[in-house]
């Protein structure tokens, strides 16, 4: 139940990827080997398009999600007078305090280096401060980079309106949809985005590759230079394997979908109702509305993140935690502590993150379990007393 | 799940089968009471003890953590249970890390917290019977060699604030000079802010 983390490779993908493993032209070649690669490599592209509702040319295939990011942020830093397709003088960042950490580390680099940065706060539910967003897009403000969906807590953004804030005072849009695409339906044309972000391996396809959709005319600066590849935008031979299955499961996402993503919620709502008539003091977390069909946060009063992890572990259940134990760091998770919840509900917070090929038996086993793996820890704990003692 | 299990099997024991949780704090009549942790990182130990003559009879606990947090707890209240209080008193965290046959690195600064809550339960117990004497400070390790800082100074130092590299540096001049100590220094600066800070 860690789908945030990643998902297993769909049948179907594993089989086109199979099917492709002596496909070894270099896509970049004239000859025969290469036009026969470069194919299957276009018809990922169209499929990728397609699903966007983009143009073949604004989808640019990377190394991933974090590649994606840093190429969308760290092209406003671009100084160079003889670099057509950069900015202009405008530098400032504006993004939230619940982005991924490939956003926010790099957002804190580039304010290193002297770009100015804003990191818009968010409810208690996990949504963007609108008000906040308008006052910071000022017309000095480069790019607005806000995530579509939130890996931890599953909150969805309302990214067309703050692509409608960000573009009445000229700064550029780009969104991390990492864990969007694949999940919800989304056209570029109709949020207006100029960049979108988002991995293979969160949709059933294979890790290691992305894609940065760039709408045409948007401002561009390389991010990794080298050969010609993908018009000069990203350098290097491409992930054909990769790059394959990339559109494989973006094809099976379009026609799968609707369905599963339903299934997924039905599954999650069963779960909800699980923990919350057998466990008590527990704290959902995220948006009751606008959230992933499949994301479910909870804290458990009391009860540490990382012992409930294991001990789910050891019953042959996987998911994750926001408590400080399992990051290394001393600092529960920062999207948590964000939505204003105290920092012992933070430690105590686990992520189900289910996918297309969770079941009812899976739900109802760990319904089973976790109670008593709860009752185990509070027990234990210095931090919970029941009700009424 | 045995073979890549994140922890030593011991730890995993302890962690499955925790030994001497106090199930009930008003039925157990402690001798000395001992509370340490900062629950804003994460974890909170109580230790509580009975002592006859001078050895300690009996170690209940609760924590409020991780797994190698209960685990090194558990592990603990095992060992000193017949324990001489004096020998007790001395225990430190390699030593019940050794006994888990090992912990990974980062988690012994942060969760072994047993060695310190036991010490508080037995300072505890010296107070309330009046012998505050046996109250002995901490032996000083010296952790910048080029400006004779200790480990003491740099936990004083975060007791008055220090919560970066930068303000230790500040406050007492550790790593200012070679910087070799950087690593050891930053690792005590976190342990005593994981143990002081609000």
């Amino acid at each position: 139940m860690d789908n945030n983390a990643t998902t297993p490779l769909h049948p179907e993908v594993a089989k086109e990827m199979a099917a492709s493993l002596e496909l070894y032209g270099n896509p970049s070649s004239m000859h025969s080997f290469g036009r026969e690669t470069r194919v299957k490599v276009e018809e990922a592209r169209e499929r990728v398009a397609d699903f966007l509702d983009a143009d073949t040319a604004s989808v640019i295939f990377t190394g991933g999600g974090s590649e994606s990011n840093n190429t969308a942020l760290k092209l406003v830093t671009c100084t160079d007078s003889t670099c057509v397709r950069c900015p202009a003088t405008r530098k400032k960042i504006v993004t939230s305090v619940i982005e991924h950490p490939s956003v926010l580390n790099t957002v804190q680099k580039l304010e290193s280096r002297g770009v100015p940065a804003k990191y818009i706060s968010v409810d208690a539910e996990g949504k963007v401060d609108l008000n906040q967003l308008e006052a910071e897009v000022t017309d000095e403000c480069a790019l607005v980079s806000i995530m579509m969906a939130n890996n931890e807590v599953g909150t969805i953004q309302d990214i067309k309106k703050i692509a409608e804030i960000a573009h009445r005072h000229g700064a550029l849009v780009h969104t991390d949809a990492v864990q969007a695409v694949g999940k919800l339906p989304l056209s570029v044309r109709d949020l207006d985005v100029d960049f979108l972000s988002f991995s293979a391996h969160k949709l059933y396809g294979p890790k290691g590759v992305g894609v940065l959709y760039a709408r045409e005319g948007a401002p561009f600066c390389t991010f990794i230079h080298g050969g010609h590849q993908e018009e000069g935008r990203r350098a290097g031979t491409l992930n054909t394997l990769g790059i394959i299955g990339l559109g494989k499961a973006v094809e099976i996402a379009s026609r799968e979908m609707s369905e599963r993503e339903l299934r997924v919620r039905n599954l999650k709502n069963r779960l909800k109702e699980g923990i919350s008539s057998s466990i008590p003091d527990i704290h959902i977390n995220g948006h009751p509305i606008d959230n992933l069909a499949g994301t479910l946060n909870v804290s458990f009063r009391g009860a540490e993140g990382e012992s409930i992890l294991l001990y789910m572990d050891l019953e042959g259940i996987a998911v994750s935690t926001g408590s400080a134990c399992a990051s290394g760091s001393l600092d529960p998770s920062h999207v948590l502590l964000a939505t204003g919840i105290d920092a012992v509900l933070a430690h105590g917070s686990i992520r189900f993150s289910l996918g297309g090929f969770n079941t009812e038996a899976d739900v109802d086993y760990v319904v089973e379990k976790l109670p008593g793996i709860i009752e185990k820890i509070r027990k234990m704990s210095t931090m919970y007393s029941k009700s009424g003692e | 799940m045995e073979s890549n299990w994140m922890y030593s099997e011991v730890v995993k024991d302890h962690f499955v089968n925790p030994r001497n949780v106090l199930e009930d704090e008003n039925a157990f009549e402690a001798d000395g009471e001992g509370v340490v942790g900062n629950i804003k990182c994460g974890d909170q130990m109580l230790i509580v003890i009975k002592v006859n003559d001078d050895v300690i009879s009996d170690c209940k606990w609760k924590t409020y953590g991780c797994a190698s947090a209960i685990a090194s707890t558990s592990i603990l209240s095992e060992a000193v249970i017949g324990m001489d209080l004096k020998e007790a008193y001395h225990i430190k965290p390699k030593d019940i890390a050794d006994r888990l046959g090992g912990l990974p690195e980062h988690k012994i600064h942060c969760s072994v917290l047993g060695d310190k809550a036991l010490r508080a339960a037995i300072e505890d117990y010296y107070k309330k019977t009046g012998r505050d004497e046996l109250i002995e400070e901490q032996e000083a390790t010296v952790i910048c060699q080029c400006m004779n800082v200790t480990d003491i100074d740099i936990e004083t130092a975060v007791k008055n604030g220090a919560r970066s590299y930068a303000d230790l540096q500040n406050m007492t001049k550790a790593g200012t000079v070679c910087g070799q100590c950087k690593k050891e220094s930053e690792e005590l600066l976190h342990q005593y802010i994981h143990m002081y800070a609000d």
